[in-house]
């Protein structure tokens, strides 16, 4: 065997190795979760339901998958409008201006998240917002912003502004144009943009930690609290329920921007 | 579109109103959301019933802070270069392999990208912990016969930070390199260079971009990690994200968590602002 192949299988075996620390968690979880005992054994001794059982028939479980769900909606729902807008000024204008807008409106990206949750506290605290659901759901807005903002600019990117201005000189006004020729056209990217603000939402943890409480907690806030205090498979259950639909969400986006 | 010039320069400037009235909203949310706070967090850190430096003080005089800033300053570094020697072959197969396992490779690197941090969390506990899988699984092989430990430690907040990070490194690694044209290899290589000299005289500098902004990104978004050193360190292993939230929720000592946050804040800024001068900022961000 010559050195060159050698180093070859070197290579492969060691790009394996890396995949495999990658992916293992999720092919832990997943069995995990069916286990028929409270000890995190693998493989599990036999299989059960017993854990989602456990999920579906806590109410506080439940209460916080409402919460984390109500949130998540609604941060689309509010973060999708507003994000499109501004990436649609972004890269329709020629401002200098726009620049340094769209550098603050990626700002919570760049600012690391314990600070932002910290300073959204003092502030929630100062305004009564802390504990409450629209001030969870506002922060969500805030953190799913930067990704419409991204996925829509590029979309746009590929999208010829002539075309509106062709709509308009034919008589339709702005808002009309804008609905009936570019929408359409950048639909696929929005689609994902608001998929990835939605996902960010299910996920969002340590803004939650500091501003949620009550009844108003979120799954990953409730999560978080049961993994500090003992292993519980319930949260195997859960894990392997959010990390399928987290699949299932990025499944259909990226189908979305390929179509675009 | 040119009618006369003051119908036009009207137009213009309306056109210019509606586009910034149109960035408004989200505009809105991130000042109160961001900047408002952070400016918030600054001001409570240097001012409490009058003027103070403090809190500043204490972070450079006190062990438990300055020790917990060294602390985090070499666990990124660490996760940055493990990231970097195990991400760049991954890269490398990704941009060279043919474009079946192109794509398999990439689909196991952004797989985990999308599940939750709390999730893989978990899984690492569960892997890591005194009675978990691995542990059975040496002593089942008879290759130890106490367990090891493997969590609640500096080592189990760098396994699961590291495995959070890596797709940040992979991806724009994976990016810059698929930008580079495989006839130049060739060329060399037609040359008479040997394969390894065709990597280090042309590939390895041509993918120079892509090394510096994953390393930035996982560098900073370890100088920040919350969740991995809270579950898995133990309360040994205290980062300055810990220092925060501890300042906050345990001691209620509000100025100082403001003045740990300014000061990381500080060296996040400053690490973007140099390795903006390098690239472009957007890019390093738009990889992701």
């Amino acid at each position: 065997m010559s050195a060159s192949s050698l180093a070859r299988i070197a290579f492969i075996a060691f790009c394996a190795i890396v995949l495999l620390y990658l992916i293992l968690p999720i092919l832990i979880i997943v069995p995990m979760s069916f286990s028929s005992t409270r000890f995190l054994t693998f493989p599990p001794p036999s299989l059960s339901l017993r854990w989602y059982q456990d999920y579906v028939g806590s109410a506080a479980w439940m209460q916080a998958t409402r919460v984390t769900l109500i949130v998540a909606l609604a941060t689309v729902a509010i973060a999708a409008p507003l994000g499109v807008a501004a990436a649609y000024a972004i890269s329709q204008s020629k401002l200098k201006i726009m620049r340094v807008i769209h550098m603050t409106l990626l700002l919570p990206l760049v600012v690391p998240i314990i600070i932002t949750a910290v300073g959204i506290f003092f502030v929630y605290a100062r305004v009564g917002l802390v504990a409450t659901l629209s001030g969870l759901i506002l922060a969500n807005v805030m953190l799913g912003l930067p990704y419409v903002i991204i996925s829509v600019v590029a979309g746009l990117q590929s999208f010829d502004a002539t075309q509106e201005m062709v709509a308009r000189s034919l008589g339709m006004n702005r808002i009309r144009s804008f609905f009936a020729v570019t929408l359409p056209q950048i639909k696929s990217s929005v689609i994902a943009g608001a998929i990835f603000a939605f996902i960010s939402a299910v996920d969002e943890t340590i803004v939650a930690l500091f501003i949620s409480g009550g009844q108003y907690q979120p799954l990953t806030k409730r999560m978080f609290t049961a993994l500090r205090d003992e292993i519980d498979p319930t949260i195997a259950a859960i894990s392997t329920l959010m990390t399928a639909v987290s699949f299932m969400l990025v499944l259909i986006a990226s189908r979305r921007r390929k179509g675009a | 579109m040119r009618a006369t010039p003051d119908i036009s320069a009207k137009h213009q400037r309306r056109e210019q109103a509606l586009m910034l009235a149109l960035t408004l909203p989200a505009l809105l949310v991130i000042l109160s959301l961001v900047v408002l706070p952070v400016a918030w967090l600054a001001w409570q850190s240097i001012y409490h019933s009058g003027f103070t430096l403090e809190h500043y003080r204490r972070i450079f005089s006190e062990a438990i802070y300055w020790r917990s800033f060294a602390l985090t300053f070499e666990i990124s570094l660490l996760v940055t270069l493990l990231a970097l020697v195990l991400g760049y072959p991954i890269a490398f197969a990704a941009s060279s392999a043919r474009r079946g396992w192109s794509i398999v490779i990439l689909a196991l690197v952004v797989l985990p990208f999308w599940t939750s941090v709390l999730v893989r969390a978990y899984a690492w506990l569960a892997l890591l912990q005194r009675n978990g899988v691995i542990n059975h699984l040496l002593e089942d092989l008879g290759l130890i016969h106490e367990p090891l430990v493997l969590v609640h430690n500096t080592f189990g907040t760098v396994v699961a930070t590291l495995h959070i990070l890596l797709p940040f490194m992979v991806l724009p690694l994976y990016a810059t390199m698929q930008k580079i044209p495989r006839d130049l290899l060739q060329a060399g290589a037609s040359l008479g260079a040997n394969p390894a000299l065709v990597f280090w005289k042309v590939f390895l500098p041509l993918s120079l971009p892509g090394v510096l902004a994953g390393s930035t990104l996982v560098f900073v978004l370890s100088l920040g990690f919350y969740i991995t050193p809270e579950l898995l360190g133990g309360g040994r292993t205290i980062m300055v994200s810990m220092l925060v939230s501890r300042n906050v929720e345990l001691y209620d000592q509000w100025g100082a968590a403001s003045a740990v946050g300014v000061v990381l804040l500080a060296a996040v800024g400053v690490i973007f602002f140099a390795v903006s001068r390098a690239i472009p900022l957007d890019r390093v961000l738009g990889q992701k």
